[in-house]
């Protein structure tokens, strides 16, 4: 019996040890054509590609691999952690109860989330302002994990936060429940608190970019 | 004189205890360090034994027992863990919850809820219940401090026998039968009482819950320090919950530091309970507080360095004592100082050679017979057993009368207690009225100098209650802005005046203190503990 360690060294040995090349490739020649091959294929793809597009052919084809971010996007995974948004009721309001889970759980300490009394006593709590500082998040998605209302999603396959300063980066509640309507050039405005009724007069979130192709 | 009770010896969990005769099964198990839950059982209140989650074996008592209620008898052998005591705590746990609402999420009992905690000692199981819950009324402000929901009530009474028996009021009642039955107040009543906010702590559940605090700050966010209440002299035993989380959570509370107040423990002066005055008197710890020090002497107020500041008033007493004119200054300290102050500031002018140094109480207020006291300082009897004589009064009259030139206060706004009119007559009449304190008011506003110092939450010490009980209290927090402690200000004093005083913390003072003082001979931080110690009458 050799003991867990043993079993460890004898991994890490067998991981290291080389493959020994058969003569084939220690000719080396054909892994160089074959190389050539790979190359040569795309440039030849991409230079007639292009010269099509010139000329309006096969214009549905794409020429070159790289994606032309932002007229392009990538498809993403829908389990992709991305932005936050906060999930509504259906009359407008937030679903999130305030209970500030995400808040405590949340290791970067980057969400602010101030609590006020909802209208309707069966909801009880309602939050006031919910604010997110993405200059500091991780996106660890703990947040989602810990909500119990299903509140905060990371779905909204946004993940361009560029701005000019630290506090451009700052979520408010108006656009974490309406991602997109903030401009991310203007300064933010922070611990933004509105009521319930204010929350369903909000502008609504304008419809996706179809992902893959354009904007 | 009082016979002692006869002792018993039982036996519990295999250990053996013995407890004087009368004792509970619940408290002889405490006692023996086999922890029984409770919800209904409290140890200041009458026993109603309706909860049902204390049960416990008692060997040769076919059915399980309620701790709580079953009297400790010689010789018995209690088991509170075995299979069958924890299948019946759960049992109970879950009849319990079965109306009780999933609320944990918006509840701000969560955290520090005794469902929470004993549902994951005892509980743990897959509820049978699919019936629907039965509807109460939730979110119901049933007095000025104090919100109810009776959904997540478990009907343990406890707030019933409260205003029963403790402020004898009688307000809160249990009304309507078997599902029905709900917690609430008697019709035409409001739960307006001194002691009202008690039946919060009380609550073991989220059914009552305080108005002040609700939705201000989550439980796990809290610090919490042992402290004693200055609202009034009784001296009540408090933790300060404090916002543990302020440095990175800014937000919580608009970034007040104390969260809210709590009774501690105190057999000799205030029991579990405490005032409602004082649970809600904490507000000027986090507002309206002097920042900076404040230069008023010369034409317009400017800020200052703590340098600046102490160097005037050392200037201007130099030049008096050099003059001889030291009869001429006049300090009044405050009940509000601890001990420490207190005695540092009698020291410091003592050697100085200054005479007229007096101490003021604050103005006298509501008053009850359990506990709050009409004498709002939580330190006037300290001053007295300083031998510092009271009452500001005659040195105001000088001051205005022209007999003064330096008037030094601390703390008190002198204008509530004796109207603004004198106040401003003195103030006329100083050469330089100083003020040392904590929050912002007309005697600050009048003053020539102003020192801030830290509150009582701020500080090391101790404070002397009306019984003459010398009790601790601790820094739960840092100094607001610039403000400083009394006795580092008054020390740096010293140092420009040329007085040899030089304390490094709060117990060498209180060290040197018991050592000069009569009164305070053989006292010590460590005798004096959490709960305070009687000062030699």
């Amino acid at each position: 019996m050799s003991t867990l360690g043993e079993q460890l060294l004898h991994r890490i040995r067998d991981a290291h040890k080389r493959r020994t090349l058969t003569w084939w490739e220690r000719i080396y020649l054909p892994a160089i054509a074959q190389g050539l091959w790979i190359t040569s294929m795309h440039f030849w793809r991409n230079l007639f590609l292009h010269i099509a597009h010139r000329l309006g052919l096969f214009r549905d084809q794409p020429a070159s691999v790289t994606i032309q971010y932002p007229d392009q996007r990538r498809i993403t995974s829908p389990r992709l952690r991305t932005r936050h948004r906060l999930t509504k009721r259906e009359d407008g309001t937030p679903r999130c109860v305030a209970c500030m889970m995400c808040e405590t759980v949340c290791p970067a300490r980057c969400i602010y989330i101030v609590a006020g009394e909802h209208p309707d006593p069966n909801v009880e709590k309602v939050p006031k302002s919910f604010d997110i500082d993405l200059g500091k998040c991780v996106y660890c998605g703990y947040c989602v994990e810990a909500c119990p209302e299903d509140a905060i999603r990371m779905d909204t396959q946004r993940h361009d936060i560029a701005a000019y300063s630290r506090d451009g980066m700052w979520l408010d509640i108006k656009e974490l429940l309406n991602p997109g309507t903030r401009q991310f050039n203007e300064p933010p405005e922070k611990f933004v608190q509105l009521t319930p009724s204010e929350f369903r007069q909000l502008p609504q979130t304008p419809p996706p970019p179809p992902p893959g192709t354009g904007r | 004189m009082a016979e002692t009770p006869k002792q018993i010896t039982l036996t519990i969990d295999g250990k053996t205890v013995t407890v004087p005769d009368g004792t509970t099964v619940l408290q002889a198990c405490e006692k023996a360090n086999s922890p029984v839950p409770f919800y209904c059982y409290h140890p200041g209140l009458s026993i109603a034994g309706n909860c049902r989650i204390c049960l416990v074996e008692i060997v040769g008592t076919p059915k399980l027992q309620i701790a709580c209620y079953t009297p400790a008898a010689n010789g018995m052998v209690v088991n509170t863990t075995s299979d069958k005591t924890l299948s019946g705590r759960r049992d109970v746990l879950e009849f319990l919850l079965i109306n009780h609402p999933l609320d944990c999420p918006v509840c701000d009992q969560a955290g520090e809820c005794w469902l929470q905690d004993y549902y994951m000692q005892h509980g743990l199981y897959d509820p049978k219940f699919n019936e629907t819950k039965q509807k109460k009324p939730k979110a119901v402000p049933i007095g000025p401090t104090v919100m109810l929901d009776a959904e997540r009530c478990i009907l343990c009474s406890r707030c019933v026998r409260f205003t029963d028996e403790i402020s004898k009021t009688g307000e809160l009642g249990i009304f309507n039968r078997g599902d029905h039955a709900e917690v609430g107040v008697q019709p035409g009543k409001e739960l307006n009482n001194n002691y009202s906010g008690n039946v919060v702590d009380i609550c073991p559940v989220g059914a009552l819950t305080d108005r002040d605090f609700r939705f201000k700050c989550r439980v796990w966010y809290l610090g919490a320090t042992n402290s004693v209440c200055t609202g009034c002299s009784r001296g009540c035993n408090i933790q300060i919950h404090y916002n543990r989380e302020r440095q990175w959570r800014p937000h919580i509370a608009n970034g007040e530091r104390v969260m809210r107040l709590k009774p501690r423990y105190n057999p000799d002066v205030n029991k579990w309970w405490m005032c409602d005055e004082g649970r809600y008197g904490y507000k000027f710890i986090d507002e309206n507080r002097l920042t900076q020090v404040q230069l008023r002497h010369q034409g317009a107020p400017k800020t200052a360095t703590w340098d600046e500041g102490v160097d005037l008033i050392g200037a201007t007493l130099k030049r008096l004592r050099d003059a001889k004119q030291l009869d001429q200054v006049g300090v009044v300290l405050s009940s509000h100082l601890t001990n420490e102050d207190l005695f540092v500031a009698k020291r410091l002018f003592a050697e100085l050679g200054v005479r007229q140094v007096v101490f003021q109480r604050p103005k006298n207020g509501a008053s009850d017979n359990f506990l709050l006291q009409a004498d709002k300082s939580p330190n006037a009897k300290g001053a007295q057993a300083l031998g510092i004589a009271e009452s500001a009064e005659g040195l105001l009259e000088k001051a205005a009368k022209g007999q003064l030139k330096v008037l030094w206060v601390f703390t008190q706004d002198l204008s509530t207690i004796f109207g603004e009119a004198k106040i401003r007559e003195a103030a006329k009449g100083l050469e330089l009225l100083v003020f040392q304190g904590t929050n912002d008011h007309l005697t600050a506003q009048l003053a020539h100098v102003v020192l801030p110092s830290a509150v009582c939450a701020e500080k090391d010490g101790t404070l002397t209650n009306v019984d003459g009980r010398v009790q601790r209290i601790h820094a739960a927090l840092g100094p607001w802005a610039q403000s400083r402690g009394d006795w580092e200000i008054m020390q740096d004093m010293a140092a420009r005046l040329g007085v040899a005083l030089s304390y490094p913390d709060a117990p060498a003072i209180f060290a040197d203190l018991a050592a000069r003082e009569p009164a305070f001979n053989g006292l010590s931080y460590q005798l004096i503990g959490d709960q305070g110690v009687l000062l030699k009458a």
